[in-house]
């Protein structure tokens, strides 16, 4: 028998918060190169399976691997280092600190303490934060200090921040969240260049950014996979229009 | 050299701070104060170590803590055992054999006579070097620091927390000191400290020279906070006080940054601590504990919590102040410091450093008046020519 490879496999992922499952039996595959979208309404444990990915919550329950990695009790660091990379909902970015430092901050190198002290800008790491910058819009902003970015910039810096460490999987929680409709366009084909050659799980409500990206989508309900394939097959299934598309 | 001058000196503006506090500490002060009023001065220059320590720990890096007294303390004592020891060969030598004339046991600190201690104890040994004083002043607190760090920052515990255990720490090392009467001098703590490898430390010569040699350690080290915050760690502190779990979710360990800031200020402390006893040649457990270690946040926030050539500053002002408010107003000066304290967070929330930050864009305007304009650019001149 064949064993299909999967990037991430999740496997009966179970939380529980004294005694509310928020995320209940889940098993998810997602492939290499695969954009998978995960859709549902409020409170269906999107982001809590986002955080039990990344190690912010431990599960109760299940198994998660990435890459024939057990990450299930791994610490975050880590998980960040076997290539798993996540994006908060509200932009998490250094406000103090210059789109250049931001960016250089969340280069791979110098992850200790020492490391980072003896850290030198090379020419490489000057050359690898202006090519993610210019991939993220932000060349021209590169010495302006971060809090004064407008909301979608903060978005794009943050991705901006996951892809200096070159990761092999993007956990995103809707990135285009607070986004003009130009801007969201502009997010998407970004979202389609960077994930060429790595796998990533993005969270979004939007609709019409989920058609745009995703290669399948994945339903959530009150913890638990509801239906899982592609997005016109979605859109069709009575059991998601009734919880969550229909309204 | 030039990215040296950047990272150390912090540029143009950088540099001219740093001079005018190496002046004002080098060469205006010891031409204008007494000897009293200068060896003042040291005591309060040994304290500043600690607020430079703070402004990385806790103005950087987001960690506040109310214990730092415990650091210095330590470095104090480290420094105090060494010259006590001396202070009793001292005796010894003067006194040979003769314990009457000693008035203490042969060779033993006389605190440890009075407490029926009749051996030095094994951990007072290392302190008859003074290589070992100087690497034990360091490393105590730091491996404390180390400990206390990784316990703490590995469990996430933080902000107000870490800030009462820091604090419980402190006393509970205040505890230790005054209930262990005859390993540590108990409350009194270790006085009568005179001489250092026979140098006289107490003479008027010897307290110019170690005034010099602190001002030296304080400028020191500025240089080193700047030169540590102007690389990836520096900013790294920043990210982790702003956005902690966000440099945890970049591959990093942030316990393990946090705790090395709070190691790194730790030994400056220790230092200061070290510079305290020999200005002022005594080392007691009241001056280690709670309050003090308040007042070494104080120091921090007055001057600016985020500029170390201010924590300087702040130290020096606030130190002097409760000196002048004390002498000047024995009944309202804790009023009178408080009233200071109110008025400069309300003004200046970014301590006495932020006055520069204000003070230099209205300097400009006032003198703006005064010069000329500089000439057009002719681009600028063309395209107001071309206008309707």
């Amino acid at each position: 028998m064949i064993y299909p490879h999967y990037a991430l496999e999740l496997e009966s992922l179970t939380v529980s918060f004294d005694g509310f499952k928020a995320v209940n039996g889940v098993t998810l595959y997602v492939n290499k190169d695969e954009l998978r979208v995960i859709i549902g309404p409020n409170g269906a444990g999107k982001t809590t399976l986002l955080d039990l990915i990344c190690g912010r919550t431990k599960p109760t329950d299940g198994k998660i691997t990435f890459m024939d990695k057990v990450l299930t009790r791994m610490p975050e660091q880590e998980i960040v280092r076997a290539g798993v990379v996540r994006k908060f909902q509200t932009p998490s970015i250094y406000p103090k600190l210059s789109v250049l430092e931001n960016l250089e901050v969340s280069h791979p190198k110098g992850r200790t303490a020492f490391g980072a002290i003896f850290f030198r800008r090379t020419p490489d790491v000057t050359a690898r934060i202006h090519e993610v910058a210019e991939q993220v819009f932000l060349k021209d902003l590169l010495m302006s200090e971060a809090e004064h970015l407008s909301h979608g910039q903060k978005q794009w810096l943050e991705i901006g921040m996951l892809l200096m460490a070159d990761p092999q999987l993007l956990l995103l929680d809707e990135p285009v969240a607070g986004m003009s409709v130009r801007e969201r366009e502009q997010t998407a084909e970004l979202l389609r260049s960077i994930c060429k050659g790595r796998s990533a799980v993005v969270i979004e409500h939007d609709m019409k950014f989920v058609r745009r990206i995703a290669d399948k989508v994945t339903v959530m309900h009150q913890g638990k996979v509801l239906a899982e394939g592609p997005m016109d097959e979605i859109e069709n299934d009575p059991r998601v229009v009734e919880v969550y598309l229909g309204h | 050299m030039n990215t040296l001058y950047r990272s150390i000196l912090g540029g143009r503006s950088g540099t001219i701070g740093f001079v005018v506090l190496a002046l004002l500490l080098l060469v205006l002060l010891p031409l204008t104060l007494d000897a009293f009023r200068l060896n003042n001065i040291s005591k309060y220059l040994s304290l500043s170590f600690v607020a430079i320590g703070l402004v990385m720990c806790w103005g950087y890096g987001g960690i506040l803590s109310l214990g730092q007294g415990l650091f210095w303390g330590l470095g104090g004592y480290c420094m105090a055992a060494f010259l006590k020891l001396e202070a009793a060969a001292n005796i010894a030598k003067e006194a040979g054999s003769d314990q009457i004339n000693a008035l203490t046991t042969v060779g033993l600190p006389d605190f440890m006579d009075w407490n029926q201690v009749t051996e030095l104890p094994w951990f007072w040994y290392p302190f008859k070097s003074l290589p070992f004083t100087f690497a034990l002043m360091i490393v105590v607190p730091t491996v404390i620091a180390y400990i206390v760090g990784t316990a703490m920052f590995k469990r996430r515990v933080g902000g107000v927390y870490f800030a009462i255990i820091t604090q419980a720490l402190c006393w509970a090392m205040e505890l230790l000191f005054v209930t262990r009467q005859g390993w540590t001098g108990g409350i009194n703590g270790i006085t009568d400290l005179r001489t250092m490898l026979g140098w006289d430390i107490r003479s008027p010569s010897a307290q110019q020279i170690l005034y010099f040699v602190t001002c030296g350690g304080v400028l020191g080290c500025i240089l080193f906070g700047r030169w540590l915050l102007s690389t990836k760690f520096g900013k790294l502190l920043m990210a982790v006080r702003d956005m902690e779990d966000r440099v945890r979710f970049s591959g990093y360990d942030v316990a393990n940054i946090k705790t090395t800031v709070f190691c790194i200020a730790a030994a400056m402390s220790a230092i200061g601590g070290a510079f305290f006893v020999l200005n002022v040649g005594f080392m007691s457990p009241k001056l280690i504990t709670i309050e003090p270690s308040i007042y070494m946040v104080i120091f921090c926030a007055v001057g600016g919590r985020m500029s170390l050539l201010g924590a300087v500053y702040g130290t020096l002002a606030v130190s002097y102040g409760r000196t002048f408010f004390s002498e000047e107003f024995p009944a309202l000066w804790y009023f009178l410091m408080g009233s200071v304290f109110i008025l400069v967070t309300m003004v200046f929330p970014q301590g006495l450093a932020g006055i520069t930050a204000w003070a230099a864009p209205t300097w400009r305007w006032l003198t703006r008046n005064f010069r000329t304009p500089p000439p057009s650019p002719p681009e600028a001149v063309a395209q107001e020519a071309t206008k309707p």
